[in-house]
């Protein structure tokens, strides 16, 4: 190659200068010049109307208005976190298999079909939509599914809330997906450490897609974190001490406070960054007294404890899942409870590690190092809790208790690795290497992954009513097992090797064995995927073989499994009173009978649809600033804010479900419950 | 406190026929109805810990400063800009709002609804004048050619107090929805609940205004 | 202890990894050596605790398994004091060996720390002097200055074998990772900082080096080869680069730092003086004020509002003889404080002198 080539320029889509009706909207913004992304618009053109179609066909618009999109029901919020969920994840996976194709190429010799510019948008787009888009809505949803139900609560403290953190989640979404068809996005790394993601290096619209989806979205988790907070400290059925919360709960508020205490600094932090990018101000720049580190330090004092808002709801799953399906009580109940919280306390206190090789200097350096390695105590003996559980149990291999299987044998070794990757010296010749992704995508798929499968697996029977189908969920669980293996051990090698993350064009082809094997094990994933997408329709049309009247499919110990699966939409016909942990289990041992009289009437919320306008206006200001267009962007956000405050004229927010409707409701229970008993092969 | 001890407290259960007429397990219908206080309880809960996160905010604001907050990048520092004599009126301003808002409380507290509304307009102009003498300021400086683009120091500076300005613009604004809330559906326990809520979110601004006035401004002048 | 830890470490890599070339582990420096074994070692501290909870994992799982009924079932079994001592204080000892080890590794280890020894037998002479070699992460290519030979490469940097060489590090972009594998850790190249990195090589060859960072369009391209060369093959290579290089002076450097992908190694016989002081401080374009005297300027009290305007009016303040007086002179409202300062400053009166400018940047002075 000679001195200079031709390379594409940074961030170059839309109109230099911004028009004062168009902002910077021209009609080169749609980047159908890239044939790849021409078929991948076709392909969501395609299924958008055929889903549109079907709605319309089937008469769905209205339902899918008025029982979820308005819903404020915590229930439905949670299956519609998972919803969201996976078909980011769906995305976020078609990106990783691209990148995974590119870099077999790549490696072996060929140019590859990314050009440098589409792939770096690529492994950007990848790292946000998982993180932002497919664990914290999964975990979300997790959350506010079976939190409420696990102490006893009819919905949580505010449910229009809910609704609007939800639908500002999806805000976020929707803006990422736009910048997929709509201009760019940010090609910059999923963190944009400026100065790269600053205005002379990234003058194009992909950062600014960035930051108006994350700050919209973030501010969502952050009152879902209040939200779900109150629920746990004012909620709890009554008997229901701290020390008799499920450790599901538990992780639950660690998890929140985590939120309520880091999203605010991610919020400040890209407030911070999106200032000196619309402002022209010297936070993050290196001129006029900027200074670039201190954004480092700010996105990671936010970014460490995110790992753990991703993964100490899983412990919390894993907690919940191996007792069931072990027949026994979780072993440590209170050592996992103080592992909770020290893990929690810990993981403020870490965050350097990310950026050892910033020059902080031994004595910061080993500090922080330090920090790290202490949490693997907490996290090891949670590791322990879960081991001994097992021993002198009755072990179910149903599909819940081999994803922790799995999970137990997988997470060890990222564990390993990641303490490695905290000793200084070892991170100085590991940072930003190929190990490093093997080691966050061993936690994170090892880790938070796996746990959510068992954990849909596991409560999937509580929200529809049916357990899902097996096989295809033992094709999706191998697929996933193997498929990481394969995809990722290749890169732990890469890593010593030397070769460093985010190339996407290679000098010579000693990797392409390795890269090949890696591509295969997402092919595997890729098949694990699938499977589980047929487990799902699959199981809907098996849904009367598969079909559980008790509401306690696996032999529960926590209060979800008392209630009817689905649970009616207030949950307990009578607020249950706690006296022991694994309440639910002890009921059952005392011989708990189902009450069928004696109801009261029950205080619920009303839909509202306030969530969903307020969060349309917020995408459509991201939208508007993101392209200059300062007049829609100033227009809808009046609207949005005078929209919330119509909404607060509004007193008539709540209603009392009269008693002869629970009754009526519990009665066709009871009805249910009779044809099960009846219908049971030699019946109890 | 130990599981342990936690479960001595009930009887112990064995599973045995005779236990369950000693245990409930669920609440009578009479007491269902003690979920609608928890409810309050929980609304000013959750507003604490959304100030809690908004202090955050603010925290980092102030940390960011503590870093930047003396790199002029060779230009004007607080002491050629700032002239605290506006700046302690504008803290009078603030703090006097803070005084009347409380009054504004004590008449709820006491069923004036005509003498609260007084107070609320009262501490809603004063908090009107602090943003007025503050926009001037910011015109003042912009027009000496300090804007924020100038130096670390002056982003940070525009920033820290300019989100502080527009906290109480939306205060203010909050302040003027409630008084209109007052007058249509009077002294109800849900307003009564967001009187409260506002202020706490008032003081909780003055708060963040001392912090902004000693380490921004006095600080800056003086040290 | 240490050998047998070593050589089972050795042992499970060499079992896991044959046939690849494992760089990070198999290195030609002594820096990189010392951090690649140290990987061996945190690794087989940790398999100590690691394998066990594997291997009991998968035995319970077989032993207790449903249809096991012979095993025993102690379903209320849930608390053990002596065991739950273990589980904590296992990973405790485990993590408090592994704290020891870190501590003192990330100290000898330190990357600004100058070297003490050549490699693991041989202890450093103090007499000798290490190369020192300036980079420049530029977008997207590496500019390497030598100042005690007065020359320059891009994408190529040469050391002697066994000559300890200090690095200094800055970037005229984005944030870049300096990384020779074979060499040592690697180290942030960041625009308006110096970072530092001392490393010895220890054996002749040809090695690569590479951005670790990513840093934009070109980052996979922004590659160079490290020579290890004995001392005359140095020479050798010195004297190359003066034979094929043209000057470089500032002019030169703007249009090399402008924006290109793959660039071919290019020579550089002779470098302009206080070329690297100007990158480091950002002032490479003329009339721009230098970050070490913005600095300045700051730590006295910042440029009043005419430092809006006339920033430059400050160069050179850092390398003038009294930095002090000449603001005074610059900002004459500041000496109608000058009792009281001087009464901060501890000492009786400030200097009444006139002040002269610096001669580094006396060109753009006013």
């Amino acid at each position: 190659m000679t001195g200079t080539t031709e390379f594409h320029e940074r961030g170059t889509m839309g109109a230099p200068v911004a028009d004062p009706i168009w902002g910077k909207l021209t009609w080169d913004i749609f980047p159908f010049y890239d044939p790849l992304l021409l078929v991948t618009f076709v392909g969501t053109v395609i299924v958008a109307v055929a889903v549109v179609a079907a709605l319309t066909r089937y008469r769905l618009w209205k339902v899918l208005w008025t029982e979820w999109f308005t819903s404020i029901d915590h229930k439905k919020i949670g299956i519609m976190y998972m919803v969201l969920g996976i078909v980011m994840l769906i995305r976020g996976f078609s990106d990783a298999l691209l990148m995974r194709g590119h870099q077999a190429l790549a490696s072996a010799g060929f140019v590859g079909y990314l050009p440098a510019y589409h792939y770096d948008q690529v492994f950007t787009v990848h790292g946000v939509i998982m993180i932002f888009f497919v664990a914290m809505p999964l975990v979300t949803g997790f959350m506010n599914y079976v939190m409420p139900l696990q102490i006893g609560a009819r919905d949580v403290a505010f449910p229009f809330l809910n609704n609007l953190s939800f639908w500002l989640t999806v805000s976020g979404a929707v803006l990422i997906m736009l910048s997929l068809f709509v201009g760019e996005f940010a090609a910059t790394g999923w963190l944009a450490y400026p100065p790269l993601s600053g205005l002379n290096f990234s003058p194009g619209v992909g950062m600014d897609y960035y930051l108006w989806a994350l700050n919209i979205a973030g501010i969502g988790t952050t009152l879902s974190g209040i939200n779900l907070i109150v629920t746990l400290v004012k909620m709890r059925a009554p008997g229901m001490t701290w020390m008799r919360l499920p450790v599901f709960s538990w992780t639950t508020l660690c998890t929140n406070v985590l939120i309520v205490a880091t999203f605010p600094v991610l919020t400040a932090t890209l407030a911070l960054l999106t200032a000196d990018r619309y402002l022209g101000t010297h936070f993050f720049t290196s001129e006029l007294g900027g200074n670039p580190m201190m954004y480092v330090n700010l996105i990671w004092i936010w970014g460490h404890p995110e790992v753990y808002i991703l993964t100490l709801p899983i412990f919390g799953i894993f907690s919940e899942v191996v007792p069931t399906f072990c027949r026994k009580r979780l072993f440590g109940y209170t050592s996992m409870v103080y592992a909770t919280c020290v893990i929690m306390i810990l993981s403020y206190i870490v965050w350097l590690h990310h950026f050892f090789t910033m020059g902080a200097g031994a004595d910061v350096n080993s500090f922080f190092g330090i920090t790290t390695m202490i949490i693997s105590i907490p996290t090891g003996a949670k590791l322990f809790n879960w081991l001994f559980t097992m021993y002198k149990g009755r072990i179910r291999f149903e599909l819940p208790m081999m994803w922790v299987i799995a999970f137990m044998l997988t997470f060890v070794i990222g564990g390993m690795t990641g303490v490695l990757l905290a000793v200084p010296p070892a991170d100085f010749v590991l940072h930003n290497s190929l190990f490093l992704v093997a080691h966050f995508h061993n936690v994170i798929i090892g880790g938070v992954v796996f746990g959510i499968f068992a954990g849909i697996i596991f409560w999937w029977p509580k929200a529809f009513g049916f357990k899902l189908d097996p096989f295809w969920g033992k094709v999706s669980f191998w697929g996933w097992v193997v498929g990481f293996y394969l995809a990722f051990m290749p890169l732990y090698v890469l890593g010593l090797m030397g070769v460093t993350r985010r190339l996407s064009q290679f000098e010579d082809t000693v990797y392409a064995g390795y890269f090949a094997v890696a591509l295969i094990g997402a092919c595997c994933i890729a098949i694990g995927l699938a499977a589980f997408v047929i487990q799902i329709i699959v199981s809907i049309r098996r849904r009367e073989e598969l079909r559980d009247e008790t509401g306690d499919p696996w032999g529960g110990r926590t209060l979800e499994w008392s209630t009817s699966s689905p649970p009616p939409f207030y949950n307990f016909a009578l607020t249950p009173r706690v006296h022991e942990l694994d309440a639910w289990d002890h009921m059952k041992r005392a011989g708990y009978v189902r009450p069928t009289e004696g109801f009261a009437p029950i205080h619920m919320p009303r839909y509202t649809a306030t969530g969903v306008v307020i969060a349309a206006l917020a995408t459509v200001v991201g939208f508007a600033l993101v392209w200059h267009v300062w007049w829609v962007a100033l227009g809808a956000f009046a609207a949005c804010i005078t929209y919330g405050i119509g909404h607060t004229f509004n007193y008539d927010r709540d209603y009392y479900v009269p008693v002869d409707e629970v009754a009526r409701l519990e009665d066709q229970r009871s009805q249910a419950l009779a044809i099960d008993e009846a219908a049971k092969p030699g019946g109890a | 406190m130990s599981a342990a001890a936690d479960t001595t407290d009930d009887a112990p259960v064995g599973g045995t026929s005779g236990t369950e007429d000693t245990l409930s397990f669920h609440v009578v219908a009479d007491e269902e109805h003690d979920d609608d206080h928890a409810h309050e309880g929980g609304t000013m809960l959750g507003f604490w810990l959304y100030l809690m996160s908004d202090c955050l905010i603010f925290g980092i604001l102030f940390a960011v400063h503590a870093v930047v907050g003396q790199r002029y990048a060779a230009g004007p520092a607080p002491s050629d800009l700032f002239e605290l004599d506006m700046i302690l009126v504008s803290t009078f301003l603030l703090l006097f709002s803070s005084i009347t808002f409380g009054f504004a409380v004590l008449k709820m507290h006491a069923r004036d609804l005509r003498g609260m509304t007084v107070w609320m307009i009262v501490t809603g102009l004063f908090g009107l004048g602090f943003l007025v003498l503050e926009v001037r300021e910011f015109m003042h400086l912009w027009h000496l050619g300090a804007t924020p683009m100038a130096s670390a120091f002056l982003s940070s500076f525009y920033f820290l107090v300019g989100t502080h300005g527009v906290h109480v613009a939306a205060g203010s604004l909050w302040l003027a929805v409630l008084i209109a809330q007052l007058h249509t559906t009077g002294l109800t326990p849900a307003n009564e609940r967001r009187v409260l809520c506002l202020s706490l979110f008032w003081h909780f601004l003055d708060l963040i205004w001392i912090g902004v006035f000693s380490f921004v401004y006095l600080a800056g002048v003086l040290l | 202890m240490v050998t047998m830890l070593r050589s089972a470490g050795a042992f499970i890599v060499v079992l896991l990894l044959s046939g690849c070339n494992l760089v990070v582990l198999e290195p030609a420096g002594d820096i990189a050596r010392q951090q690649g074994q140290l990987i061996i070692y945190a690794t087989v501290l940790m398999l100590i605790v690691i394998l066990p909870v594997m291997a009991l994992t998968i035995f319970f799982a077989i032993r207790y398994r449903a249809s096991n009924e012979s095993a025993s079932y102690s379903p209320d079994w849930d608390h053990s004091i002596s065991l739950e001592m273990v589980v904590w204080s296992l990973p405790l000892a485990i993590i408090i060996c592994l704290a020891g080890l870190t501590w003192v590794a990330t100290h000898r280890l330190e990357p600004y720390n100058e070297l003490t020894r050549i490699d693991a037998s041989r202890p450093l002479d103090p007499a000798v002097e290490p190369l020192t070699i300036q980079v420049v992460a530029l977008d997207w290519k590496w500019l390497f200055i030598y100042p005690e030979q007065d020359v320059a490469t891009v994408n190529e940097v040469a050391a002697i074998v066994d000559r300890p060489v200090e690095f200094k590090l800055t970037s005229a972009t984005v944030m870049n990772s300096f990384y020779v594998p074979a060499l040592a850790g690697q180290i942030y190249a960041m625009a308006g900082m110096e970072t530092e990195l001392n490393a010895v090589i220890n054996e002749p060859g040809d090695f690569e080096g590479f951005s670790a960072n990513y840093s934009g369009n070109g980052f996979s391209q922004m590659r160079f080869r490290f020579h290890g060369l004995d001392a005359t093959g140095f020479d050798r290579w010195v004297a190359d680069v003066r034979a094929q290089g043209s000057r470089l002076d500032r002019e030169r450097y703007r249009s090399l730092a402008l924006p290109s992908v793959g660039n071919a190694v290019t020579y550089f016989d002779g470098v302009e003086a206080e070329l690297w002081d100007r990158i480091i401080n950002l002032c490479v374009e003329p009339g721009t004020l230098c970050h070490d005297d913005m600095m300045m300027v700051d730590a006295l009290g910042g440029g009043g509002l005419e430092g809006l305007y006339n920033r430059e009016i400050f160069a050179g303040i850092c390398a003038s003889d009294d930095a002090l007086g000449l603001y005074y002179l610059l900002r004459p409202e500041f000496s109608r404080r000058s009792p009281e300062l001087a009464a901060a400053l501890g000492t009786a009166a400030l200097p009444s002198i006139v002040p002269t400018t610096g001669t580094r940047r006396d060109e753009s002075a006013r």
